[in-house]
C-alpha cells in the first residue's frame, strides 16, 4: 500500500478478497433439477394472460387487421415499429411509423402495435426484444394501449425455455398484463404509468 | 500487487441502517397504534394467501429454492472475480462502472455524475440500496431534487414519512390518509380528488407523466446483474421503472455488490422465485433488462455504481454471509408474527423484519443494532418462507451471541428481559417462543452456548415442555 493511491476499486475488491481469505466453505454445485421444459399449452397462455387482465384475441393471421380495427376508434393514431408487417394495420387507422418520433407524439397516440420475441404460457408473459417488428422500448411504453401480436411458434411453456431463446445483449421488456399497483390498501389498480390496456392477438 | 484491506462495516452519520432508538422502545409505540396493526395484519395476511396460491402451482418450488440458494452461495464465494467480470462486460457494452466503498462515497459518485449532466432533478425507481445510503438527502444537500416514482415511495416522500415494508412501503397508510397527503403536497392536484384507489393512482399518473418526460437523469437500483453478459435486471409492477430506465438520457444504477449472479441462465431460477415469493404473482407486470447502452434505444449514458457499505464485513462471517443471498422479496416480513405487530419502522433500518434483524446489525456492526437480533421469537417461519433458504433463526442466534460479547452484561440482560416480557404478555407469541426454546437448546448443543434471551428467560420462568407442533400448524390454527 506504500507509494500508490488506493482506488476505490482496489479498496472494495481488496476488502472482499480479505473477507474470503480464510474461507473454509466448500465449492458449491448448483443442482438444476427444477423443471426445464414442458409441452406448450396455448389455452394456458390465454388464460393466464387474462388472469392478469390482458385482453386476449385468438384469430388467424389474416384477421389481425380487422381485430385491431375493432379495438381502436376510426381515425385513431397508431405507433408503428419499422419492421411491423404492413398487413396487420387496418385502413381505418392513421399509422405513425417510427422514424425517430418524439416522446410527445408517441405518448399522444391511441395505441402501439408490436410483434413479440417470446411468450411464456406458465406465467402469462410476453417478452419484447426491440427487434424491428417491436421497435425501441419507448414505443410500447407511452401509448395508453399496447396491441401485441404473438405467433404460436413463439410460445414456450417455461421461464427457462424463454431465457434460452432470448439474446441478453438486446434490451428486453417482459410484460405480464397491464401496468398495475397494489400500493393503496393492497387493492389492485391497473395502469399507473405504462399502457392501461394490453391486447394480445394470439395467432395459431 | 493487489491491495488487501480488512473488511469494514457501514459508516455512521450517513444513510439509514441505524434507528434512533432500540427495537423494544420503538416497537412499544407501534403496538399502541391499532390502525397500524390492522393495516399490517391485512397486508401480510393478503400477500401470504396470494403467494401460497401461486407457489402451490409450482410443483418444483423446493428444487428452485435449492438452486437459488446454491447459486447465491456460489456467487458469494467468488464475489470479487464475478464483479471484475461484470465490470468488464458492462464496460464492453458501453457502460461506465464505479466502485463505492461506503455510503459517503456512493453518494458523492452519484451527486458528481448528476452534476456533470447539468440536471437539478432526477427521477428514481424504488431502490433499497439508495435508501440504505441516504442518497435522496445527499442529492438534496447538493441542490438536486430526487423524485420517487413508485406510487408507494411517492406517498412516503410526499408525506415526509419513512417506508415500513420492502414491498409495500406505504402499507401503514390507508386511502383517506393518502388522499390527504396528495391534496396537501401534490402540485396541481384536483381538489375534488376522492379516496378511491383508482382515482389516487390516476392522480399520481398525471403528476408524474410530465416529470418522466422532462427529466434527463434517472437513478435506479438493480435486482440482478449477470456477470457473464453484463446484463442488469429490474423487476417492477407500475411501469415507473420502465419510464426511468427508458426515457432519460443518463441512467445511474446503484447496486449492492451481492446482486451479481454468475450466468444468464441463473435468471431462470430467480425470475421464478422472486415474483411468487414477493407479490404472489406468477410474474410481475414488468421486468426490464439492459446491457450497457443500445444505440438509439433508451439512455445513451449508463453508469453502474457497485456498493460495498459493510457488505465485505458481512461476507467475512461464514455464518452471517448467507444474509447476502437475500433477493428482497419480503416473504419473511409477511410471515413474521413480530413484524406483523411491531411494523417496519420499529426496526430503525431500511431493512425491516427478519432479514433486517440479521442484515442491519451485520452491515453496521452489532454494537449499533444490538437489540435487533432479539426482534424475533425464533419461530422459524421466515426460514420456511425464504426463497433462497436463508436460515434466519440460525443467524439470529449467532448474532445474539455476538451482541452479548460486544456489550456489558446488564444491557444484554435488560434487552433479553424486555423481549421476554413482551412475549410472555402475548400467549400466541409465547407458544412460538416455546419452540424457540427448543431450537435454541439445539443451537446450544452445537456449541454456540445458550443465547441470551433464554438464559435470562429460563432462569426466571418455569417453562413447560415445548409443544411438538410445527410453526405452520401453529400459524394455521391461530
Ligand atoms: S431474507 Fe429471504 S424471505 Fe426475506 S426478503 Fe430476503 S429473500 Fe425474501
Amino acid at each position: 500500500m506504500v507509494g500508490r493511491a488506493v482506488t476505490s476499486r482496489d479498496l472494495v475488491l481488496g476488502r472482499l478478497r480479505a473477507a474470503l481469505a480464510a474461507d473454509t466453505a466448500a465449492p458449491v454445485d448448483v443442482p438444476r433439477d427444477y423443471r426445464q421444459a414442458a409441452a406448450v399449452d396455448l389455452d394456458q397462455l390465454a388464460q393466464r394472460l387474462a388472469d392478469y387482465r390482458a385482453h386476449v384475441h385468438r384469430v388467424a393471421e389474416g384477421a389481425v387487421a380487422d381485430t385491431i380495427a375493432d379495438l381502436l376508434p376510426a381515425g385513431g393514431t397508431v405507433v408503428v415499429p419499422p419492421g411491423l408487417p404492413p398487413a396487420w394495420l387496418p385502413p381505418t387507422v392513421t399509422a405513425l411509423p417510427d422514424d425517430g418520433l418524439d416522446h410527445a407524439r408517441i405518448g399522444a397516440a391511441d395505441a402501439v402495435v408490436t410483434a413479440a420475441a417470446v411468450a411464456i404460457a406458465q406465467t402469462g408473459t410476453v417478452v419484447l426484444d426491440a427487434s424491428p417488428d417491436q421497435g425501441r422500448r419507448v414505443l410500447s411504453l407511452l401509448p395508453d394501449r399496447h396491441v401485441c401480436v404473438v405467433r404460436a411458434d413463439q410460445v414456450v411453456a417455461t421461464v427457462p425455455e424463454a431465457l434460452a431463446r432470448l439474446t441478453p445483449h438486446r434490451p428486453l421488456t417482459w410484460i405480464s398484463g397491464p401496468s398495475a399497483t397494489s400500493d393503496i390498501e393492497l387493492i389492485r389498480v391497473e395502469g399507473v404509468h405504462g399502457p392501461r390496456q394490453l391486447h394480445i392477438i394470439l395467432l395459431p | 500487487m493487489p491491495t488487501t484491506t480488512p473488511p469494514v462495516t457501514a459508516p455512521t452519520g450517513v444513510g439509514h441502517l441505524r434507528g434512533d432508538e432500540s427495537f423494544p422502545t420503538a416497537a412499544r409505540r407501534s403496538l399502541a397504534d391499532p390502525q397500524l396493526r390492522r393495516n399490517l395484519r391485512h397486508a401480510t395476511t393478503t400477500i401470504r394467501a396470494k403467494s401460497a396460491g401461486v407457489i402451490a402451482e409450482q410443483s418444483d418450488w423446493e428444487q428452485l429454492r435449492t438452486a437459488g440458494a446454491a447459486i447465491k452461495a456460489d456467487t458469494l464465494r467468488r464475489l470479487p472475480d464475478l464483479l471484475e467480470q461484470l465490470e468488464e462486460k458492462v464496460t464492453g457494452a458501453g457502460g461506465v462502472v464505479h466502485w463505492a466503498a461506503d455510503a459517503v462515497e456512493a453518494n458523492r459518485v452519484v451527486t458528481d455524475l448528476v452534476r456533470a449532466t447539468g440536471a437539478d432533478r432526477v427521477i428514481k425507481v424504488k431502490s433499497m440500496a439508495t435508501q440504505e445510503i441516504g442518497l435522496n438527502e445527499a442529492l438534496e444537500a447538493a441542490g438536486i431534487t430526487a423524485v420517487e416514482t413508485d406510487l408507494a415511495e411517492l406517498i412516503v416522500q410526499l408525506g415526509d414519512d419513512r417506508p415500513s415494508h420492502i414491498l409495500v412501503p406505504a402499507i401503514h397508510r390507508n386511502r383517506a390518509e393518502i388522499r390527504e397527503i396528495f391534496l396537501r403536497e401534490m402540485p396541481g392536484v384536483d381538489p375534488a380528488l376522492t379516496d378511491d384507489p383508482t382515482a389516487l393512482a390516476a392522480a399520481a399518473r398525471r403528476f408524474l407523466r410530465e416529470t418522466f418526460l422532462s427529466t434527463p437523469v434517472a437513478v435506479s437500483g438493480a435486482n440482478f446483474a449477470v456477470a457473464e453478459t453484463g446484463t442488469l435486471a429490474v423487476v417492477e409492477s407500475e411501469g415507473n421503472g420502465r419510464m426511468c430506465l427508458t426515457l432519460p438520457e443518463t441512467l445511474i444504477t446503484v447496486m449492492g455488490v451481492e446482486k451479481v449472479v454468475p450466468t444468464w441462465r441463473d435468471l431462470e431460477v430467480f425470475l421464478q422465485l422472486l415474483p411468487r415469493a414477493s407479490t404472489g404473482e406468477r410474474m410481475n407486470p414488468y421486468t426490464s433488462m439492459w446491457t450497457g447502452v443500445t444505440p438509439g434505444d433508451g439512455p445513451q449514458t449508463f453508469h453502474l455504481v457497485l456498493l460495498d457499505n459493510g457488505r465485505s464485513a458481512v461476507l467475512a462471517d461464514e455464518v452471517g454471509r448467507q444474509a447476502l443471498r437475500c433477493i428482497r422479496c419480503s416473504a419473511c416480513l409477511n410471515v413474521c408474527p413480530v413484524y406483523e405487530r411491531a411494523g417496519g419502522h420499529a426496526y430503525g433500518s431500511v431493512y425491516p423484519g427478519p432479514i433486517g434483524a440479521v442484515l442491519s446489525p451485520q452491515l453496521t456492526g452489532i454494537e449499533d443494532n444490538a437489540s435487533l437480533p432479539y426482534a424475533s421469537t425464533l419461530c422459524g417461519a421466515c426460514y420456511d418462507a425464504c426463497p433462497v433458504k436463508i436460515n434466519i433463526p440460525e443467524l439470529l442466534v449467532h448474532l445474539r451471541a455476538e451482541a452479548v460479547e460486544s456489550r456489558p452484561r446488564p444491557t444484554a440482560e435488560s434487552i433479553a428481559m424486555a423481549a421476554a416480557a413482551y412475549t410472555m404478555d402475548r400467549p400466541r407469541l409465547y407458544a412460538a417462543g416455546q419452540r424457540a426454546a427448543r431450537l435454541s437448546r439445539l443451537a446450544g448443543r452445537r456449541g454456540r452456548g445458550l443465547p441470551p434471551p433464554l438464559n435470562g428467560w429460563t432462569a426466571s420462568r418455569d417453562l413447560p415442555e415445548p409443544p411438538a407442533q410445527t410453526f405452520r400448524e401453529w400459524w394455521a390454527g391461530r
